[in-house]
């Protein structure tokens, strides 16, 4: 058995939606690379509207894939429904990740909100600040 | 190309014909136990002493100084336990090491910490070497065991073992050397080097896996861990694996007369990676350039994470290996790199190529086409990359 699932693999080596916006509305960095992965996505959004997503990774082939995925996975949605992805819906939708890669998931998820966090600042919009906790920071 | 390259002999080699071929006759035909007194028996017991006598010819050693083990790992684990206990025995509880041994002996060092001994731990220097003068000054009353790696698993360092233990000698402390990345690849002497121990793999250099020696010194305590017959002069129980024993002995002997041949060839095609691959931008060699194994590359390439190099890399037919955190299971990158004093985010990007004589120049030219192209692509999509670029973040190689 290979280490990654067919779709890891291609969301891997054909990663979606990979590159940045100049003209982003949000930015969300996370990770660190003293621990070997760092994930940025951009997203502009229109009326509520996630209308484009690109992003940035350096990490192994599961954080390569999982920032492709997550990004394919809110593409065209209502922040409301991008805020509602989890890293389980990433993983899953990549036919599962090795346990150790799970945190690779969590990383695609932090930095969907943390992109959002920073729309909401960027525009004056409210939000609960409960709803975007501080990423963990991974050791 | 769709020709598999296969650059990670570090990690195993393929079995040589002539390795396949001596093991043949022991599946089926010469299948006796040596323990058995019957014929069927005692030819195989035959071939086995003949298969140590080879083995001891080999290292320079006396055929009754070499013991069969399942591999390097219960061979560093015997010989440093061995050591350890027969030292407490006199109230000697300290042992020296470096930081940047194989899992085998530092995992093995822990588990002797936890029952009572102290390990020093040399550090070794930005080259990834140690020398006898460390070894020296760390010496004291009650040091059991030196323990120091032959070369190195990662970075391919060859440390001054003679030198080494020449002052172990002096100072009359039992000397373990893990050479199992060093025997058929560099020139080993136990009696030249002054090795009172050795832990040796046969899949290292292209014999079975699963097969292994301990060299031990004559005059040298050895403790038995693997209870039951008496097969090894009572050292390590177990009917003796044969097959892997006799086509490890071919494969070392194959290995010594080619050795120097096979050295030559290999450090052609290692330079042409180091050449080829040092001009890729903020890239970095690990490892002393001249004290080093004729086959081991490793490189680190800044703002990239060495999985994805991998794979990348395996998807174009080359499979290599890496320290990153990624690829050992652990956020920790290579304990071997840090050891350098790399820093964790260089360390993560780091690729080891390592060869056997039977790659070609072909293909160190093709590895040297792909590996730019795939670390420009990798740092074209690297978030740390940019900041590196844009003066963010500064560059550290």
């Amino acid at each position: 058995m290979a280490l990654y699932s067919e779709k890891v693999m291609d969301h891997f080596t054909n990663p979606r939606n990979v590159g940045k916006l100049d003209d982003a509305d949000g930015i969300g960095e996370v990770g660190n690379a003293r621990c070997g992965d760092i994930m940025k996505i951009y997203i502009k959004v229109k009326d509520g509207i996630i209308t484009d997503v690109k992003f940035n990774t350096f990490g192994c082939g599961s954080a390569i894939a999982s920032s492709s995925m997550a990004t394919e996975m809110i593409k065209g949605k209502p922040i409301s429904e991008a805020l509602t992805l989890t890293n389980k819906a990433v993983a899953e939708a990549l036919d599962g990740l090795p346990a150790h890669k799970m945190h690779c998931s969590v990383l695609a998820e932090e930095a969907i909100r943390a992109a959002i966090k920073d729309y909401y600042d960027k525009n004056g919009i409210a939000y609960d600040p409960a709803e975007f906790p501080e990423p963990d920071e991974h050791e | 190309m769709a020709k598999t390259i296969y650059v990670d002999n570090a990690a195993t080699t393929a079995m040589s014909d002539i390795a396949v071929e001596a093991m043949k006759p022991y599946l089926q035909g010469i299948y006796g136990n040596p323990s058995s007194l019957h014929s069927v028996g005692q030819r195989a017991k035959e071939e086995l002493e003949k298969a140590r006598e080879t083995v001891a010819a080999c290292l320079g050693a006396q055929p009754r100084e070499i013991y069969f083990t399942s591999g390097g790992s219960e061979a560093d684990n015997q010989a440093i336990r061995s050591a350890a206990y027969t030292g407490a025995f006199k109230g000697k509880k300290h042992i020296i090491s470096t930081n940047f041994e194989h899992h085998a002996v530092l995992h093995t060092l822990k588990k002797l910490e936890d029952e009572g001994f102290e390990v020093t731990y040399l550090p070794v220097d930005k080259n990834g070497l140690i020398t006898p003068a460390q070894v020296e000054e760390a010496i004291r009353p009650d040091t059991a065991l030196v323990t120091v790696m032959y070369a190195n698993n990662e970075v391919g360092t060859i440390l001054p073992i003679r030198e080494i233990g020449a002052v172990c000698r002096e100072r009359k402390v039992t000397f373990h050397t893990d050479a199992v990345q060093a025997v058929g690849h560099i020139p080993v002497d136990v009696e030249e080097d002054n090795i009172d121990m050795l832990s040796l793999s046969a899949h290292k250099f292209h014999g079975p896996k699963g097969v292994g020696v301990l060299y031990c010194k004559k005059n040298i305590p050895l403790k038995t861990f693997i209870e039951g017959g008496a097969q090894e002069r009572g050292k390590r129980a177990g009917t003796e694996n044969l097959p892997g024993i006799c086509a490890m002995a071919a494969a070392l002997q194959d290995a010594i007369n080619h050795l120097y041949e096979n050295m030559a060839k290999e450090e052609l095609l290692r330079n042409i990676l180091i050449d080829g691959l040092s001009k890729i931008p903020h890239s970095k060699l690990n490892g002393d350039r001249i004290k080093r194994l004729p086959g081991n590359v490793n490189m680190c390439f800044e703002g990239i994470e060495g999985e994805s190099l991998l794979l990348l890399l395996d998807s174009k037919g080359i499979c290599a290996s890496s320290g990153s955190a990624c690829t050992s299971g652990s956020l920790d990158p290579s304990h071997v790199l840090l050891a350098l004093g790399l820093p964790h985010e260089v360390a993560h990007g780091s690729l080891r190529l390592s060869l056997c004589p039977e790659n070609t120049e072909e293909e160190m030219r093709y590895i040297v086409g792909e590996v730019p192209k795939i670390v420009e692509y990798l740092r074209s999509i690297s978030p740390v990359w940019e900041e590196l670029e844009k003066g963010q973040r500064k560059h550290l190689i």
